[in-house]
């Protein structure tokens, strides 16, 4: 009895050691250049139009490159051949952030509403579900044909707003779902018993706690937002936003131009996605310290 | 002033409604009832209530080509991006070691969504081309003669330029999920002497099945409802639902384009509903 006992543990000693020492069996080697393989083909592509998009007046949709030089860049703003593109691009980052200050202020509210159950919360979560999973071309053209029976004309302010809200709002919700999972009740319980009121409850516990969760959700807004196509295409009236210009640029302009502008949204992608991970980073940092003097 | 649970929740729900009623339930509605006008073949619409636009939709032989296209893509797309967003997370939560380090890659992974959808599928051209870098290499290497034209606008194009795109929302739901499971639990399994094989029948793919779910309600919904990709990947060679629905608004075919997106928008929200069997989300996401 003892001896299996004992030699159940050395077997069991041995396969720990065995973990421990050599984990990386054959299974992490391949892993690991599946990864390599993702991320190069996630990046390779986007790479290769970066980089033609600096070529001079010679310059073609494929390589070899042909010259250097920011010739399509200023073809972009020349705006001759390229269409409105300057006048896109400002409108596309207004509705941006039109939409991703809605989107963080609506989100939060609708989360604080769903972290306890209400009569009908079910209806309201699925009408979500529903606006979030529905063909964006068919909402776009509904909400054209509703103005237009209404009277009312369309217009990326308006129209286009809001058919674009109805796409980053369930997204925003349920990213918020994922962060007020993290907010611990007993926090705003503490406060209350300590004489906050509710609005101090929120301004002074909840929104500080909240606020990576809330500047990750700004992001999620203003990136689809500023990328968002399919219903914005029927409801942004007389001018093009960014994506319409890009769709119809692939769809007329086939010359290096298409791939500066690409160069041109990346950039300001990557600089939203710094400043944001940025302020995350250093909220969190705060926080952290914060909780250093407490202790 | 107290008020009470239900009526603090609907007030907090009441900016969400403002926006869902017009711009999610109204169009809707439009849709719907366009779809059983009658058009005058101007462009023009009157009121005649008739369900001919869907006989319509119904008896076109065109219909089932179009969603069994539309089906295809949204099928193989699921299939790729979930093999692919599956093995991903799974190296970053059980392979990767240092906390910081899988925080790192996994940031990797997804700044890429953050930047434009158009953009990076215009970025597959200068590759897949028939002029284009793999053509190319292959060509110097000597394992072709003549440029293979099945890499780009083709179905080929279509599904890489899809997977390139939502592969990461099956990443990030899986990677959800994985990093909840109790790494103590495929210790003990080890230990009980649970092969490689049985840890991932029995432990892993049961516990990630709900971010997989997730992750396909975002990529068939995705896939299901675009136009985009199709009409340049493929060159103009393949047609999708969406496609021609938009193509028939083109043509001011309002009635019966209307009646293939109520078909389309009923067939999207059963497939969600199916997937929705599967896991409660809700419950999912709030843990």
């Amino acid at each position: 009895m003892t001896d299996v006992t004992n030699a159940t543990i050395s077997t069991r000693g041995k396969r720990r050691a065995r973990r421990n020492s050599s984990d990386r069996t054959w299974t992490f080697y391949v892993l690991a250049a599946f990864f390599a393989f993702y991320v190069i083909a996630l990046y390779g592509p986007m790479l290769s139009i970066y980089i033609l998009s600096f070529q001079d007046l010679r310059g073609g949709l494929v390589f070899p490159m042909r010259g250097f030089s920011l010739y399509w860049f200023n073809e972009l703003i020349m705006q001759t051949r390229a269409g409105d593109v300057s006048g896109s691009f400002t409108r596309s980052i207004y509705l941006a952030i039109a939409v991703t200050v809605i989107t963080v202020v609506f989100s939060f509210m609708a989360g604080m509403a769903f972290r306890r159950r209400f009569r009908g919360d079910t209806i309201v979560f699925y009408l979500m579900i529903g606006s979030l999973v529905a063909p964006g071309l068919v909402l776009g053209i509904g909400i054209g044909l509703g103005f237009d029976m209404a009277g009312i004309p369309t217009n990326w302010f308006t129209s286009a707003l809001g058919a674009q809200l109805s796409w980053t709002l369930p997204f925003g919700i349920l990213v918020m779902f994922a962060v007020m999972s993290r907010l611990n009740s007993d926090w705003e319980e503490a406060a209350r018993d300590l004489g906050a009121s509710r609005a101090q409850t929120i301004g002074l516990v909840v929104l500080p706690v909240l606020a990576p969760g809330l500047i990750a959700v700004a992001l999620f807004g203003f990136t689809l937002s500023y990328d968002e196509f399919a219903r914005t295409l029927q409801t942004a009236g007389a001018q093009n936003t960014l994506p319409l210009e890009i769709w119809s640029m692939t769809l007329n302009v086939t010359s290096p131009a298409l791939y500066a502008l690409g160069t041109v949204s990346t950039v300001i992608s990557f600089l939203i996605i710094g400043v944001s991970l940025g302020s995350i980073i250093l909220l969190q940092r705060r926080n952290a310290a914060r909780k250093n003097i407490s202790e | 002033m107290k008020l009470n649970k239900t009526a603090v929740g609907w007030l907090n729900v009441t900016p969400l409604l403002a926006i869902m009623v017009p711009f999610f339930i109204m169009p809707i509605i439009v849709v719907a009832i366009a779809s059983i006008m009658q058009t005058d073949g101007f462009g023009g619409m009157f009121m005649d209530p008739t369900l001919e636009n869907y006989t319509y939709v119904f008896q076109s032989a065109l219909t089932y080509r179009l969603y069994f296209e539309t089906i295809k893509f949204a099928a193989l797309t699921l299939i790729f991006s979930a093999f692919i967003g599956f093995w991903v997370a799974y190296f970053l939560v059980f392979h990767v070691r240092s906390k910081l380090l899988a925080m790192g890659l996994f940031l990797i992974c997804t700044v890429p969504f953050w930047t434009s959808n158009i953009i990076r599928m215009i970025s597959w051209i200068p590759l897949l081309g028939k002029e284009g870098l793999i053509n190319q290499a292959l060509m110097a290497m000597g394992f072709i003669d003549a440029p293979l034209e099945f890499l780009l606008y083709s179905d080929f194009a279509v599904v890489v330029a899809y997977v390139h795109q939502l592969t990461i929302f099956m990443i990030v739901p899986i990677f959800n999920s994985m990093a909840r499971i109790d790494k103590r639990v495929v210790e003990a399994a080890l230990d009980a002497g649970a092969s490689k094989f049985d840890i991932m029948r029995y432990i892993i793919l049961p516990m990630s099945k709900s971010g997989i779910a997730l992750g396909a309600i975002f990529v068939v919904s995705i896939v299901m409802g675009d136009f985009f990709v199709v009409k340049v990947m493929s060159g103009g060679g393949t047609a999708s639902v969406v496609g021609a629905f938009y193509e028939d608004i083109g043509v001011l075919q309002y009635p019966s384009a209307a009646a293939s997106a109520i078909v389309l928008t009923i067939l999207v929200m059963l497939m969600v509903a199916l997937i929705l069997r599967v896991v409660d989300i809700r419950k999912e996401i709030t843990q």
